[in-house]
């Protein structure tokens, strides 16, 4: 709860415009908290009188010292591991550094032991293998088993899961059977002071941002969106201390069952969601046959391929292809976006987070281009064949 | 069957702005509306329940006017509702809203299914549903997008979006799944029916009724803390150059400007 000290408080209005979410009003020429308050805790921070404080939990350090290490929870699928995982390594080994503590993976799979010198040669320290038939498909109850056991044994400090479907799958079943803090889809993260995690993710659609920690629980936990962070320079003489876990998944405890996986887009495709460029295309496309030229420009550029949400609905494109708040969230280092309005369902799920937005479109007040870096006003039918054009040229060149 | 649909009330986000002056949220005059992907989890129970007969309860953690969301779902064809609703309960992050709510389900036991929308729209987390599963020790299918029940009504298949395509998973009764847009279309309640939702049962329960470990509810149960809550840069549009005339000449502008900046 809020607790306003009337004493104290003057009435000075200050919280009610330091409120992110207008919650602060001023009654009887006292601050008072309406129902909007979600406890933030920015007006306690810079009331002048210090009259507003908020009733916490108390934290007691001394029982987190045995609680040692940075883990990363490597993903892969079919014996291949997802960026993100990378990605996940050259991040961990930055706190692990800063907190002088080693950086492990946790690797569950089956006949994935091959991946060990990867994960070494990108930093890993120790590297805990589980291998065996029944982790081959992930599965919610045998991966939220087997690191479950292995957090309550093992004691980390700080543990990091990819954002994926799965990650986001697997990260809250296993706060919640340890009763562990979890942030989800973080896009930074960093060690304070006080040696905590720093996780730091946007909310309401990428209007605001919120830095949170886990204070009263060990280990820290987050999953962290993908392509935010660069994976490392590999060090194939790095060398990591391979452990083999010896926790069974009892087949009894498995209660969901994988029928059939459908896979779908080409070999190979790229995601948006992990790819490093994106090329989108909105309803200025017209007809599900003009796809291909946008989709040229991707190509050559090996880009991912996407779209605007009236493209997935009229069925031109798959469900994985959406981007934006009923889709997919994004974070590619180029976006280019080929008649799309710009509405902001579709925004929230990349301006936040792409480096740069490219729009093409031919109408000049359409939305995209109050945000985009580089905008062409023109007929996408004529401007991206051309840059296609060029981009093998450039190519060739080269 | 007896499905249990966790529902919240969410600031329309489209329609939330910054303040640019003092950095924060304008929320005066957003409208509030039932989170996007759970009217799919509403629709979805409801269909289950035309098939099978049975009740769909709509549950909600939340303030007093979350009641227009309740309503907007009973309107929709649920039958009744539980709103926790108490000062204690918040300030609740991931955790705390899950444990709080699973609390509230074990006094609907027996059910059989938990329909949650995969995500709400104003925390993006996605973690509530799979901690309510985890709370209540049933199995969680994420990511629905064409459900099943098997005519023994004991069994659920699920069409689950994946990151590389979909999968079909199978498991016994009870569980929890989320639902994704794609699931189905949700309805558009008559006139009538909002007017028939109004006498329909709505229980409040307060944290003392609920009872449960309540040092677990609100921000006081809540392992994470905001610390800090800040703006980001607003993107502002860049370059504009019209390439109507010569798309050509607009494309090579582009493409050097790209070089340029390393990205290329
Ligand atoms: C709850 C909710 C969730 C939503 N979630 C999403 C989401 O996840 N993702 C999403 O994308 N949308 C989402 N939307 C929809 C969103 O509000 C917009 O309707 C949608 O993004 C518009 O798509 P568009 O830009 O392709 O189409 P339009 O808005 O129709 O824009 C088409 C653009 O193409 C341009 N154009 C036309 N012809 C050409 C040409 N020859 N060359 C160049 N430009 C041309 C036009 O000028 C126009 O700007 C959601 C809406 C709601 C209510
Ligand atoms: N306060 C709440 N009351 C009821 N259901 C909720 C609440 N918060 C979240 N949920 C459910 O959990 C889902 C995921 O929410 P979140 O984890 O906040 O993204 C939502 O779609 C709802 O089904």
């Amino acid at each position: 709860m809020l607790k306003i000290d009337k004493d104290r408080c003057t009435g000075c209005k200050i919280c009610t415009k330091v409120c992110p979410f207008g919650a602060m009003v001023i009654v009887d020429e006292k601050a008072e908290a309406t129902e909007a308050c979600t406890l933030c805790g920015a007006c306690v921070k810079t009331c002048p009188e210090n009259a507003i404080s908020i009733e916490r939990r108390r934290v007691d350090p001394s029982k987190f010292k045995e609680y040692k290490g940075v883990w990363v929870i490597a993903e892969q699928i079919g014996g291949q591991l997802r960026n993100v995982s990378l990605e996940l390594l050259s991040k961990g080994r930055e706190l692990a550094d800063q907190l002088g503590e080693p950086l492990c993976v946790i690797l569950l799979g089956h006949e994935v032991t091959g991946l060990t010198d990867t994960l070494a040669a990108h930093g890993a320290d120790v590297i805990y293998v589980s291998d065996q038939k029944r982790l081959a498909q992930y599965t919610t109850d045998a991966y939220t088993d087997v690191i479950s056991a292995l957090i309550l044994t093992e004691k980390p400090n700080v543990v990091l899961i990819g954002a994926t479907a799965n990650g986001r799958d697997l990260g809250p079943r296993i706060a919640a059977r340890l009763r562990l803090g979890l942030t989800a889809d973080c896009t930074g993260l960093s060690i304070d002071d006080k040696r905590q995690l720093v996780q730091t993710r946007p909310a309401f659609g990428g209007n605001i941002m919120a830095s949170i920690l886990s204070p009263y629980t060990r280990p820290q936990m987050a999953t962290v969106r993908p392509n935010v962070f660069k994976p490392p320079e590999p060090n194939p003489s790095h060398k990591a201390d391979v452990r083999t876990v010896d926790i069974k998944v009892n087949p009894a405890a498995v209660r969901t069952k994988i029928l059939e996986t459908i896979k779908t887009g080409a070999e190979g495709e790229l995601k948006v969601e992990e790819a490093e460029m994106v090329v989108s295309c909105g309803r200025g496309i017209k007809a599900p046959e003009n796809i291909p030229t946008v989709a040229e420009l991707a190509k050559e550029l090996n880009a991912a391929l996407g779209g605007s949400r009236p493209i997935v609905d009229a069925g031109w494109m798959e469900h994985h292809q959406q981007v934006g708040q009923s889709g997919r969230t994004i974070s590619p280092r180029l976006y280019i976006a080929c008649g799309i309005s710009g509405a902001i369902q579709h925004l929230v799920g990349v301006a936040g987070s792409a480096e740069i937005i490219i729009a093409i479109n031919s109408d000049p007040e359409a939305p995209i281009f109050t945000i985009s870096d580089f905008g062409i006003v023109g007929d996408l039918f004529r401007v991206v064949p051309e840059l296609v054009k060029e981009i093998k040229r450039v190519k060739a060149q080269k | 069957m007896r499905i249990i649909v966790p529902i919240k009330q969410v600031p329309e986000i489209a329609e939330v702005k910054i303040d640019p002056e003092t950095k924060t949220l304008i929320r005066a005059g957003v409208p509030s509306i039932v989170n996007p992907f759970d009217e799919f989890a509403v629709e979805e129970a409801i269909r289950i329940k035309e098939k099978f007969g049975g009740e769909v309860i709509v549950i909600t953690m939340g303030p007093p006017q979350a009641l227009d969301a309740i309503r907007k779902c009973l309107a929709m064809g649920a039958d009744r509702a539980l709103h926790l609703c108490d000062r204690p309960f918040a300030g609740a992050d991931t955790w705390a809203t899950a444990y709080t709510l699973a609390q509230a389900i074990k006094t609907l036991e027996p059910y059989d299914l938990i329909i949650a929308g995969k995500q709400a729209i104003d925390g993006d987390t996605a973690q509530v549903g799979p901690e309510i599963a985890e709370v209540l020790g049933i199995p969680q299918i994420t990511y629905a997008i064409k459900v099943d029940i098997s005519e023994d009504q004991k069994r659920i298949k699920v069409r689950r979006e994946t990151d590389d395509g979909f999968e079909i998973v199978e498991c016994k009764l009870p569980a929890l799944i989320t639902a994704i847009k794609g699931l189905n279309e949700p309805r558009l309640p008559s006139l009538m029916a909002i007017m028939k939702a109004r006498q329909k049962e709505v229980k409040t329960i307060t944290a003392e009724e609920l009872g449960g470990d309540s040092k677990q509810y609100g921000l006081p149960g809540s392992p994470t803390q905001v610390v800090e809550i800040f703006t980001p840069e607003a993107r502002t549009g860049g370059i504009k150059i019209d390439g109507t005339e010569d798309p050509a000449g607009a494309a090579k502008q582009l493409i050097e400007w790209l070089l340029k900046k390393g990205i290329l």
